[in-house]
């Protein structure tokens, strides 16, 4: 009898409060980078999260996600110039105009948000610390080309559960000399000279593509890095604030500034004569 | 590839965030029935100054144009002891869905206690930030509906503010509004606080005008700040109001002071 009590009888607080596994979770020691998510209770949680954040599908949903960017980078003979403008939007509101959209992997390997921004900051640190435990198993750091697929492959398992970003990833290893990959949600994964992602892709390019070529010193292509940027925050409403300039080489990356775009503008059109359309003079 | 960025947000007039008015379900892309969320209105702000953050909400609840009650705080001390959180020196805000908000602060209050309970020594706000970054994120794919602000001393003795997206992007700044009435307060502050726009007189006209440089204000003028901040919002927007209540987290600890807002 006392056996078939025990067997059916449980602690009235069994269900409140939290789990065991629930406690050791909060107590971990470091921050973690889990891959346990929780998910809505519906059988379409892809869309009900759509419904819910995705202000290009319904403008009135409730949770609004920063996005809106220009980013580009590209190679040349003296590494690659990575460059970003620092405007966060959800909807029509500026959420941010200091954004840091290069995100530090590691003191060599660079990475660029576009899309959502906690998504890229997230996926981009879990990343970091792929690459660092990479580091610490085979003595010696990871080829650009590892680093991006780690990223492609991962956010390829996620693929259709509503993540979005598109990002870049720079890097200068020995073995491959300077390496630059484009991966973005759908799981895109492609190498190449040069990449402009975000809104303002379009008005980016339109400058690089114009002045660009692989023998540019490194002032030239800080230059039109910058110049890049300055002509997609012009043109493109979601893009703006400040300029923010990284080149990388082999012994790791170096940061050019992070500068208000409105004065770098002026000096442009003052000094150099360029952007005539806009007066200078009150009428 | 470039699907996800090809368009911009459709435009149909601006979207300040007053005009989202409570509306309680989104129109059109309703299949499932299944509504978690709520805006419960208010507002919060914090500012960090050189050995200083103030950490600011008012207490309104609302639902749809109902008030729900007009003591709702918003402002929670992160990881003290006992049921005053003696001795926290930490400040979590949190706005948007009160129900939400109430279970991220618990949360994260756990996570710091047992963090000092298992390494012997209080968490830095630089590693709690991350923390609260990353218990956001582990929500990603049914997010917590809030806008956290988290203010405190860092290792420098510098005050501290970080500000979150409802899905964890975070970063440090010196000034963040955050609910209903950011879209009120917020062009208040960058004008006050970072002194955007502003220009130092009789440096010019045009364009030999030098801009003024941004420094840490005095914990007076920031205190006058937010006050002014408030009753300015309250008379423009329907859910503020009803009282402020203020956390000043210093060396020495955490003040709080409530002070009336209008109850109309």
């Amino acid at each position: 009898m006392d056996s078939l009590v025990a067997r059916y009888t449980r602690p009235a607080y069994e269900e409140e409060g939290q789990s065991h596994q629930d406690q050791q979770e909060l107590s971990r020691a470091g921050p973690e980078l889990s891959l346990k998510f929780a998910l809505p209770p519906v059988a379409q949680s892809a869309s009900w999260l759509r419904a819910m954040t995705d202000d290009y599908s319904n403008p009135n949903c409730p949770i609004k996600i920063a996005h809106g960017t220009t980013t580009l980078a590209f190679r040349f003979k003296g590494g690659i110039i990575v460059a970003t403008d620092s405007r966060a939007t959800a909807g029509n509101w500026i959420a941010s105009q200091t954004v840091k959209k290069v995100i530090e992997i590691n003191n060599c390997l660079l990475g660029t948000m576009a899309g959502g921004a906690a998504d890229c900051q997230y996926w981009l640190a879990f990343l970091g610390m792929q690459c660092r435990l990479h580091e610490l198993r085979h003595k010696r750091r990871i080829s650009v080309a590892a680093a991006s697929k780690i990223l492609a492959n991962l956010v390829y398992s996620y693929k259709g559960m509503g993540l979005s970003m598109g990002t870049m990833c720079a890097g200068v290893t020995p073995q491959e000399g300077p390496a630059l990959y484009y991966i973005d949600s759908d799981g895109t994964r492609l190498a190449g000279n040069l990449f402009c992602v975000g809104s303002g892709q379009t008005f980016a390019y339109g400058v690089l593509d114009a002045q660009y070529s692989y023998d540019l010193s490194d002032e030239d292509a800080l230059e039109l890095g910058r110049r890049s940027i300055l002509a997609a925050t012009h043109r493109d409403a979601y893009s703006g604030g400040s300029i923010n300039l990284y080149h990388v080489k082999e012994d790791g990356w170096v940061k050019h500034g992070f500068n208000d775009t409105n004065p770098i503008f002026w000096e442009t059109k003052l000094n150099k004569g360029e952007f005539s359309n806009v007066t200078s003079e009150l009428v | 590839m470039s699907a996800i960025f090809s368009g911009a947000p459709p435009q149909d007039g601006l979207g300040y965030s007053f005009k989202q008015s409570p509306t309680a379900v989104p129109s059109g892309e309703r299949q499932h029935g299944f509504y978690p969320y709520t805006d419960n209105g208010g507002s919060t702000l914090g500012i960090s100054g050189a050995d200083f953050t103030i950490m600011a909400g008012d207490t309104r609840s609302t639902h749809g144009y109902n008030i729900n009650t007009r003591y709702a705080p918003k402002l929670f001390k992160i990881g003290g002891e006992g049921p005053d959180n003696k001795g926290a020196r930490i400040v979590l805000s949190v706005v948007g869905f009160a129900a939400d908000g109430d279970a991220l602060q618990e949360k994260m209050d756990t996570i710091v206690k047992m963090y000092k309970y298992q390494h012997g020594k209080p968490i830095t706000v630089s590693a709690c930030a991350q923390r609260l970054s990353h218990v956001l994120y582990n929500k990603r794919f049914f997010p917590y509906y809030v806008h956290a602000i988290l203010g405190g001393i860092d290792e420098d003795g510098k005050g501290a503010l970080y500000s979150y997206d409802p899905v964890g992007s975070y970063e440090r700044e010196q000034c963040r509004a955050a609910g209903a009435a950011a879209s009120l307060i917020m062009p208040f502050l960058d004008n006050q606080v970072n002194f955007k726009n502003q220009y130092m007189p009789g440096s010019g006209t045009g364009h030999d005008l030098k801009v003024r440089q941004a420094q840490p204000l005095p914990r007076n003028t920031v205190e006058d700040l937010v006050r002014d901040a408030f009753t300015s919002a309250v008379e423009r927007h329907i859910e503020v109001g009803d009282g402020l209540q203020m956390m000043i987290i210093t060396k020495d600890g955490i003040e709080e002071t409530y002070t009336p807002l209008k109850r109309d």
